[in-house]
């Protein structure tokens, strides 16, 4: 299947990336790694007129740690959050999450930024990144803007982000116990539902909670019923199986299509919503 | 038109193409390299699979720009000095194929695999081929293929 026409630039710096997304008014489209953006093309689905290549700008991938937190640029692919080392010491849950999507080569070309920018109803990383609570760092023409993923996630393929603006990164402090939990869609393996769940604990108790679900609305969001029912108990079995019993209560809308009813995932919210804090139990 | 030079299988290719023309297309059509094949054209059966600096990569999902001044391997450049490539030997020894369309994808995610990881077990195997699709073997004899490789 081939795309409509379009024209190819690549940029080398942030700056060069959202002048150029200026200069195009509105026809053109950054591509990072493709692998969302590229089937869509093929399909027709999405036609710009211009694409701005932004998956060589130096310095746009990595990860490291800075003031004692993680830092992950946008252009990082899937596979090198995978098999972090940085990130399997202080915050597995990320580098498990990214593990859990697609197959090899879908993680050897697709980015986070790309990722988040796209917002899926189905992605992965979009819950792991409430769950950690990240702050996701985007770049325009006036400057750096700092979004809270709980604010950046907004509606069906819709996220706080500008047309010139560009995501640089995403930064977090490290939490050690979470866990990610996904139902595969078996050929693809988008989440049909995926939650991300992070506890604080001190003492053996339950300072707070926070949990991020994808697959099942229209974008991920933060599961707060959940969240308030953790605090303040005891970090055990039974509070687990107590709190993910009301996982995806009070949810209007569940998505419903050829890979599941809404009756199955709404059914599937509190069983990997207790396997996501049983891991983060088990890490704690 | 945009101006792209990819290393294919060690020789410098230069070329004019269109932006939105796919490597699949550039490596089958321009470069006559028909070992990598076109499967599902959607992204998800690993017919396509090359390697691209390294890493194996659905080339159905890349236009050729991208991979400007990249390394690109294909089926083709597996085998060095007329001897076969372990993998692609151990395919033969094993009956790792019937009809041989996945073969080629499924020998690149085989090398991307044993690159990262030289003594998979039979779960990292199956994993690292989740993203390439067999329709005749069943999977069982490519599992073995790539335990023999992997033993030497
Ligand atoms: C077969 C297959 C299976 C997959 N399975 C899964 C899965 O299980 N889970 C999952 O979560 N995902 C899955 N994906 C999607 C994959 O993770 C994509 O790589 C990812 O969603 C998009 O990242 P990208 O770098 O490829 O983005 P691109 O396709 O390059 O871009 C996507 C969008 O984001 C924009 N964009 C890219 N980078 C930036 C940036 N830095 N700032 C602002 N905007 C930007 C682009 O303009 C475009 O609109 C799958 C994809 C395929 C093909
Ligand atoms: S042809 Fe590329 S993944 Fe099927
Ligand atoms: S051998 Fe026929 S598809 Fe694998």
């Amino acid at each position: 299947m081939i795309s409509t026409a379009f024209e190819y630039q690549r940029a080398n710096s942030l700056d060069e990336a959202i002048k150029k997304l200026q200069e195009t008014g509105g026809r053109g489209k950054l591509l990072a790694g493709g692998h969302s953006l590229v089937p869509l093309m093929k399909l027709r689905m999405s036609e710009p007129g211009i694409l701005i290549d932004i998956a060589r700008i130096p310095g746009l991938a990595g990860i490291r740690e800075k003031d004692g937190k993680i830092e992950i640029f946008a252009a990082t692919v899937h596979h090198d959050v995978a098999s972090s080392a940085l990130l399997a010491e202080k915050c597995p849950v990320v580098a498990e999450t990214a593990g859990e999507i697609g197959d090899p080569q879908v993680r050897n070309r697709g980015t986070l930024g790309g990722s988040l920018a796209h917002s899926d109803p189905s992605a992965d990383y979009p819950a792991v990144m409430l769950a950690v609570d990240a702050e996701i760092h985007l770049k325009g023409p006036k400057g750096w803007r700092i979004v809270k993923a709980s604010d950046f996630f907004q509606d069906l393929f819709t996220v706080d982000l500008a047309a010139d603006e560009i995501i640089g990164g995403v930064q977090f402090a490290a939490v050690k116990s979470a866990g990610y939990a996904k139902l595969h869609q078996r050929a693809s393996g988008y989440a049909i539902v995926g939650v991300a769940a992070a506890l604080d604990v001190k003492g053996g108790v339950i300072t707070s909670a926070r949990l991020g679900l994808t697959g099942a609305g229209s974008h991920a969001t933060r599961m707060t019923n959940v969240e308030k029912a953790l605090a303040g108990q005891p970090l055990s079995a039974k509070t687990i199986e107590a709190a993910a019993k009301i996982a995806g209560e009070g949810i209007k809308h569940v998505n419903a299509d050829i890979h599941a009813s809404e009756e199955y995932r709404r059914a599937m919210i509190p069983v990997f919503t207790k396997r996501a804090l049983e891991k983060a139990m088990a890490r704690s | 038109m945009a101006q792209i030079s990819i290393t294919v299988n060690g020789k410098v290719r230069k070329a004019d193409v269109e932006p939105r023309l796919l490597l699949t297309h550039f490596l089958r059509e321009q470069l006559n390299l028909t070992g990598t094949h076109l499967g599902c054209d959607t992204s998800q059966c690993g017919a396509c699979t090359v390697l691209i600096d390294g890493r194996s990569a659905k080339s159905c999902t890349i236009f050729a720009v991208q991979a400007d001044g990249a390394a690109v391997t294909t089926i083709e450049g597996l085998a060095k000095d007329g001897q076969l490539h372990a993998l692609q030997t151990a395919f033969w020894e094993e009956h790792g194929l019937q009809c041989g369309y996945c073969t080629p994808g499924m020998i690149l995610s085989a090398v991307d695999l044993l690159q990262k990881n030289p003594k998979p077990s039979e779960q990292q195997i199956r994993e690292g081929i989740s993203g390439n699709y067999c329709r005749c073997t069943g999977y069982q004899h490519i599992v073995n293929a790539v335990q023999r490789a992997a033993r030497g």
